[in-house]
This record gives C-alpha cells, structure tokens and sequence, in this order.
C-alpha cells in the first residue's frame, strides 16, 4: 500500500527544491495524503503520543544537560542547583523524569495494542521488530538516566542491574569491569553513563525513523485486521487523523500535566532525594515502576538448572522475556491478526495483561514466600503465552467471520449502533 | 573504600538473589499522622509566618547538629520563601528592590549575623567575614567525621531535602518530631539511644533476654514494639524557643509543625510557583482539548468510521 505520490508543487519555489531534494514531497507523501485506514479507534494514536514523549524528553534533557555536572561530588547538587536556581528549572526536570514515566506508559499500551490487533504479522514484521529494538533502548536510556542524579537508588540501582552482567560465562567480569570503568560504581561509571544517556536518544530518534518508513511500506494495519481493499476504506492522515491523534496527544498531555505540576515527585523513590553513599544500602532497591515487571522476572529464579546458576539463569530470563517479543510473528502464525476474532486467544490476552500487572506488582515486594512463588507462576505464564498458548492457539482456534473489507465492518457496525439506538423496547417509547 | 563498596555489593547481591531470605527483616513502623498541611492540594501555599517561625526553630534547636547545605540565605527571600518582601520597608531608598533578595534588609541583616569563612586574600590567609544573602547556611560540623564524632557515630542528615527523602516526608517528620516516647518494658536501650515509635528499625532485635526464645526470636505472645531507636533525643520541649508573637502558642506541637512547613518549604521551595503554573496548564489544555475534540468531530461528521 506504499502509495504513488500526489504531490504537486504549487510554487516555483517548491518546483525548484522538488527536483533537488524533495523533502517537501517526502512529508506531504508521509503525513498529509497518506492513506490510512478510516477505523483506526484511540488505541492507534499512541504513535503519535510517544513522538511528543521523545520530543519532550529530548529537549527537556539538552536543557538540563546545560546545567548538570557528571561527576560523583557534583552531580547531586547541580541536579539541586537546577531545582533551586535554574530559571524553570524545577518544572524542566520534573518535566524529564515525569516525562520517562509517560513514556512507558505510552510505549506499554502501544504494545499490548500490536499484541491485541495483531500488527506484527506479515507483512508487518520488521515494523515490529523495529519496535522491540526502540523499547529496549528505551530501557538502556531510562536506566542511565535514572542513575544521573546520583541519589542513593541511582547508585544502588546502578550497582545491582550493572552487577548482573557478571553472571555472564567467561567475559561477565570483564564486562561488569567496562560498564562501571573500573571495580565499583563510581565517577567513571556515572560519566560513561551520562555520555550513553546523551547518545541513546538520537538512536531512537533515528529507529523512530526507520519504524515510520517500515510502517509505510505496507499502511497501517487495523482493528479489523484485513487489509486495506480500495480507497473507500481510507482517508487521507491530513487532517482526518492529525485531529484525531492532536485530540489524544493533548489528552494525554493533560494526564501529564497533573502528574508534573501536582504530584511530580508520586512516580519516583525518596531514596534518591538522599545522596549517593557506596557505605549504606537501602532497606529496599526497587527500580522504577516501569521495570518492575522485568525485575520481578529476574528475581523469580531462585534455583539452579544444571550449569546455570539462579544468578544467571534470572538474567536470562529476564532478557529473554524481551528478545522472545522479536520471534513473535513466527510464534503466532494465526491467519486472523485480530483477536475481535479469535474469541479464544482474546481470553488468553487479557489473562497476560493482567499477568503483566501483577508482576509489575511483584517486582515492587520484597523477594520472600509467598511472592517469590507467585513471582514464579507469573512468570511462566509470561512465557507459556508466547511459546505454548500463541502457537497452539494459531491452529486449534476456529475465528469468526471475518467482514469482507474495512468499509462493510464500519457500516454494519454504524448500522446496529443506530438500529440500538432507534429501536429500543417500543412500550418504553412515549406515544406519539 | 572501593574494597569496601565491591564487599557491600556482594553482600547484597546475595541477599538480593538467595532463596527464600527477606530482602530486608525490620520491623513495623506506627503509621504516620496525617496532618493537614497548607501546601498540600492544588492549591497548596505556605504559610509564611510559620515558615518564619520554621526558620526560628531549626536556627535554634536543630541547626546544633543538622546542616541546610543546599540553601542559601537569598534562597530566604525568595518568593514564596519565609522572608520574601513585595516591596521596601519604609524608609528605604526608592531605587532599592527589596523583592531582589540580594537587596532584602531582613535577609542581609540575617545574613550578617553569620560568620562565614572566604578567601584566600592577597596574602594567601582565609579569613572570616560576615555573612552576605549569597552565602549559604553554615552547617555545624567542618565535616562528616566531626559530625559522626560529635553523635556517638551517627551522622546527623542534612535537613534541606529530608521532606522529600522520606516516605509521607511531612507527616513523618511531624509524627516522628513529637513521637517520642518511653521505650516499652518489654526492651532494653544502650545508653545514648533514644525510642521511637516512628523511626525505622527493628525492635525484636532489643527485647530483653526473658521475652526471647534459645534462637533469639521473640517468645509467642510477646509483641516487638513498633518503630526503632535512634540517636538523637527528643529535640523539641515546650517552651525551648520564644516566638515573638505570644498569640503562638509555645508548645511540642506547634514547633513541630511550623519546622516541618519551613523543611517543606527547603525541599520545595517552588512548589507554589509550580501549582500555580500547573492551573494555567491545566486549563489550557482543556480548552485546547474541546477545541480540537470539535474540530475533529466537525471533520470526520461526513465519514462514517
């Protein structure tokens, strides 16, 4: 569905740059004529949201860059002098660390929407797999950051997530001695990862890139699932979903703005309002609630199987648990990419979102009976959905019918909204 | 002091990953008190006369042995801040801009009730001179090691975030303030410790050897007293600062809460600059919201979707 181009330069100027460089062509093409399937519902306008998030976090972040020192004696008072004697300061970084938080948020219920309406298939693998390489280095540059500050759950953080590379065979000590530039948590440390947390962004800036060209290749997928079948059952994105995704960012926006300017400090730890100090742990390490699932994984292997130790053998399950999201278009070979259709699979969906709820739950409790088991049982199914259910599911389920094409769905749809509408009880209807 | 960091970390690395054992074994705290706090709520505003008397009291009690590093004495006069003027007391010279804090006669002249060391001067000597609104708060000690010393080994923190370092920042603060009370029977104390309900610890760990079983767990029926033992005593007791307006009254409760409003007032000293930013942004995006929410309703009204 990758479109002809209907671009027409109106002006001598735009004639001029079109046969140069026709970039003004590329964003028309891209983002005003593009066609695009007229039932996308909310769900579709997360994609816009998290631009607006990585936009935000990337100007936020070069603003406070200007005014924040990396170096273990400096970093927590200048994150203080931004808070206390940069001009607005206070609102840039509440901004930014609000702002890591509204991302997730975002990037989450982006994927469990892919998931839902099964945007991964073919041909969409590539868009999907894109996706998967951006959320880890969402993850990695998170992570950094939240190390930043320096505070004391930055430093212990730090210290328990770079600590278990060296579970890694062979070179894991090596590794943990390059992640920290030397044998401990310290300067070296904090400035390879305040350079990373710079660099990072750009990347996913540049995979963002690649996402939205991998998406236009074959056009958006849809709620229904089917393929676009004729112009009938498209819109041009201008303005038809500008309004509409400019209506959920602002929304979204709003949600922001009261996390920012009322409770700016309800997603973080008070711990990292304490400076670092390598002399006293914590009571409690925890992460940032958008790991905790993640967290809860690693913690929930407690015992050996042969060679690898509980160590190791949480690290790879907790990475595993993210790369096995690459693998999802062959684990999934069902020929109905939506589960409005597949009545069974739907079932097992919101089973694994609330599955992902509780091991968020799980990672924020500290590691003892009862919850390293239901920790255990959470995570299976984590997996089992993928491997075993996802799979099985792909042949033993039989779909409903599936509509002819997109306009048919959004008519008859229309049709018994208004039939619901109009014909209720008749004795309940005032005589007329 | 790397050995000793790399031996920390394993350590909790292994108490991190092993089977079965608590992340952490302390025991209960009594739950805070919740207090109404004037800057709590979307419109939350300090109080500035009890962040002035805030002020009056960690100047007279706590600044014995808690430092405010990160604020300076202009910080005082910042608005919002407890000695921010609008305009000039009378009497002062008109091109004087007392909302400047620089130029704030109630901070210069706290200011300057300070010695602060500067230099080095021309001979290469540091020296001390009064305090100017730039400077920020001296703090008791000249270091940690002074500071553990002087506390029987503990360090006593610095207060200027500590709202905010906390769980429930201000109701802690407030509860633990005038929380203290006598240790249950049930416990014994070293000497130089004192009990509180509120504190963080672990109490069963104190039970006296009667209350314990041959393991060193506490015996069935025997309950471990809520909060911990910490080291500084009880600070405030009726009467130990004199506010200046009598109508205030001198009491553990009131000193208690007019220092947790100045502590807030540390931790956040723009919070009413940031809630009063928050409503304009707020109410923008509402109405930006029913403007586009039409406008997109007005577009797609001719495409059934």
């Amino acid at each position: 569905m990758s479109h002809e181009s209907t671009y027409v330069p109106g002006t001598a100027i735009e004639r001029w740059l079109d046969r140069r460089l026709p970039i003004i062509r590329l964003g028309y093409d891209s983002f005003g004529d593009f066609p695009t399937p007229k039932n996308l519902n909310y769900w579709y306008t997360f994609g816009g949201i998290l631009t607006v998030c990585l936009m935000i976090q990337i100007v936020t972040g070069i603003i406070l860059t200007m005014h924040y020192t990396p170096h273990v004696d400096y970093a927590f008072a200048s994150v203080e002098h931004i808070m206390r004697d940069v001009n607005y300061g206070h609102i840039m970084r509440y901004a930014h660390a609000n702002g890591a938080s509204m991302f997730f948020i975002a990037v989450y219920l982006h994927m469990f929407r892919g998931l839902y309406y099964g945007s991964y298939k073919e041909p969409r693998e590539v868009l999907w797999i894109i996706g998967v390489i951006i959320f880890v280095l969402m993850m990695a540059t998170a992570f950094m950051g939240y190390v930043l500050p320096w505070g004391q759950m930055s430093f212990w953080g730090a210290t328990v997530i770079t600590s278990l590379f060296s579970a890694v065979p062979l070179v894991g000590d090596s590794l943990t001695t390059l992640l920290w530039g030397g044998y401990s948590v310290d300067n070296p440390t904090l400035n390879r990862f305040f350079a990373l947390h710079y660099l990072l962004p750009f990347l996913i800036a540049g995979a963002v890139i690649l996402h939205i060209w991998a998406l236009h290749i074959p056009g958006n997928a849809n709620p229904t699932g089917i393929e676009v079948k004729s112009s009938k059952d498209t819109v041009p994105f201008h303005p038809y979903y500008t309004v509409k995704d400019g209506f959920a960012i602002i929304v979204f926006l709003l949600m922001f703005a009261i996390f920012l300017f009322f409770m700016p400090n309800a997603l973080g730890h008070p711990d990292n309002y304490i400076p670092a100090n390598p002399l006293v742990t914590p009571e409690h390490i925890v992460p940032e609630w958008y790991f905790l699932p993640f967290y809860a994984m690693l913690r929930a292997i407690t015992f050996d199987v042969f060679f690898i130790s509980s160590k190791l053998g949480g690290v790879i399950v907790m990475f595993a648990s993210i790369l096995l999201l690459v693998f999802l278009p062959w684990l999934d070979r069902s020929k109905v990419r939506s589960h409005r259709y597949r009545p069974v699979a739907r079932g097992f969906f919101f089973l694994f979102v609330i599955d992902c709820l509780f091991l968020g739950w799980l990672g924020a409790q500290v590691a003892e009976q009862p919850y390293i088991l239901l920790s255990q049982l959470a995570t299976l199914y984590y997996f089992v959905y993928f491997l075993v259910i996802l799979p099985l599911l792909a042949v033993l389920e039989t779909p409903k019918d599936l509509p002819k094409s997109i306009s048919e769905d959004v008519l008859s749809r229309a049709q018994n909204k208004q039939a619901r509408a109009t014909s209720p009880e008749p004795i309940a209807q005032p005589a007329e | 002091m790397k050995l000793i960091s790399k031996l920390f970390m394993s350590l909790m690395m292994v108490v991190l990953m092993s089977t079965g054992s608590a992340l952490a074994a302390g025991g209960k705290t009594k739950p805070v008190e919740h207090h109404h706090w004037s800057f709590t709520g979307i419109n939350g505003k300090y109080d500035k006369d009890a962040l002035q008397r805030g002020f009056q009291v960690y100047r007279e009690v706590c600044s014995a042995c808690h430092s405010l590093d990160y604020i300076a004495f202009r910080h005082l006069g910042d608005k919002g801040g407890p000695f921010y003027l609008d305009e000039c007391p009378e009497g002062a010279p008109d091109t004087l801009n007392c909302s400047n804090p620089n130029d704030n006669p109630l901070v210069k002249a706290l200011a300057a009730e300070y010695e602060v060391q500067d230099g080095p001067d021309d001979a290469g000597d540091m020296f001390m001179r009064a305090g100017l609104p730039s400077d920020t708060i001296p703090g008791p000690y000249a270091n940690e090691q002074q500071a553990a010393a002087a506390n029987g080994g503990a360090i006593p923190p610095d207060l200027s975030l500590i709202a905010k370092a906390r769980h429930h920042g201000p109701d802690y603060i407030y509860s633990l303030l005038k929380g203290y009370e006598d240790p249950p029977e049930t416990v014994t104390l070293d000497p130089g410790t004192y009990y509180n309900p509120y504190y963080g610890g672990d109490m069963s760990t104190l039970l006296k050897p009667e209350f314990l079983d041959e393991e060193g767990k506490p015996l069935e029926g025997v309950d471990v007293p809520y909060g911990g033992v910490l080291k500084m005593k009880a600070p405030l007791a009726e009467g130990i600062v004199d506010y200046a307006d009598d109508s205030t009254p001198e009491t553990v409760e009131q000193y208690a809460e007019d220092l947790t409003a100045f502590l807030m007032w540390t931790a956040e000293p723009k919070l009413e600059a940031r809630k009063q930013m928050g409503k304009i942004s707020v109410l923008y995006l509402l109405i930006m919201a029913i403007i586009v929410y039409l406008s997109y309703k007005q577009i797609w009204s001719g495409i059934e979707h």
